[in-house]
């Protein structure tokens, strides 16, 4: 994993590569860039569901990023500057192709309580082998798309690619409190989706060979 | 101090995240040490976060990385006007 969660390492060495760049060392953005590709992809995925559209929006996400560059403000992560360029680029598209229609970011349904999750005595842990099979994998996949667009984003940076709270906010523009209550509603939904899904499919006897708690 | 299961569900993110205060940490921790359904969803909620971290649930495309270089590579030459693109 290439951001890690509330590291704030490597800033300085962003920050030196970034001047080198704007200097001229353009070579250098290959090597800037490396570390966030993943988080990149991810959410063009997130929003284009398929593979093809997510890598064109990456691929242009990180070209605008490099024209951009100078626009840069050192006092931002470089690492959420990109994921707002990519989340513009996906929701522009989208906007064009009109082929999905766009959730209004202005429906938030933020209230806390109001998800009660899924009720399992019986289901606690699941083997992380179960991910060998194809079949969990998607199940998890699916149920991460099919999140509301609001919750999806902040999911899919915080929880899958560990970013900060802080960091998830930052680069969706969103407050840290924002951040945490779509996140919580985001995570139950996701369990109680996935959980009866998931005791379904992963074998009885290995159920209790995970997570001794 | 007596809490309500539902009351546990809002706070099961913040629990995880250790961002609760002290007071209601140990409230919850209380509640979850009697109350088998309750632990039963943190739990779960716990596993849901395990197995959506894993990369393999999401992969990177084969070449996603090699096409993505391939194509900065010609954009930064053309851009920069003084460095050819550099085979990837
Ligand atoms: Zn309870």
């Amino acid at each position: 994993m290439d951001v890690q969660r509330g590291s704030r390492g490597g800033d300085r060495d962003e920050a030196t590569m970034i001047a080198s760049i704007l200097a001229g060392e353009t070579q250098l953005y290959h090597e800037l860039i490396r570390p966030h590709e993943r988080s990149v992809y991810m959410m063009a995925l997130s929003y284009m569901k398929n593979e093809a559209d997510a890598e064109d929006v990456a691929q242009e996400a990180f070209l605008k990023a490099f024209r951009a560059l100078a626009n840069f403000r050192a006092e931002a992560k470089f690492g959420t500057w990109l994921i707002s360029i990519t989340l513009n680029e996906a929701r522009n598209r989208l906007r064009r192709k009109a082929a999905v229609p766009m959730e209004s970011l202005d429906v938030p349904d933020d209230e806390p309580g109001a998800v009660s999750p899924a009720l399992l005595r019986d289901w606690r842990e699941v083997p992380s082998e179960a991910l060998e099979r194809g079949e969990v994998r998607s199940l998890i996949a699916s149920a991460v798309e099919a999140l509301p667009e609001i919750y999806r984003c902040v999911f899919v940076l915080r929880d899958m690619e560990e970013m900060s709270v802080n960091e998830t906010a930052e680069a969706l523009s969103l407050s840290v409190p924002a951040v945490k209550v779509r996140l919580h509603r985001a995570r139950m939904m996701l369990q109680k989706q996935l959980a009866p899904q998931l005791r379904a499919v992963v074998p009885a006897e290995k159920k209790r060979r995970w997570f001794p708690w | 101090m007596v809490i309500e299961c539902k009351h546990v569900w809002n706070h099961i993110s913040g629990y995880l995240d250790g961002t609760l205060t002290a007071e209601e940490q140990v409230m919850i921790q209380t509640h979850l040490e009697h109350c088998e359904i309750c632990s039963a969803i943190l739990d779960s909620a716990r596993n849901i976060l395990v197995l959506t971290a894993d990369d393999r649930v999401f992969e990177l495309p084969v070449g996603f990385s090699e096409r993505l270089h391939a194509r900065l590579a010609a954009e930064l030459g053309t851009v920069a006007g003084d460095t050819p693109p550099s085979p990837m």
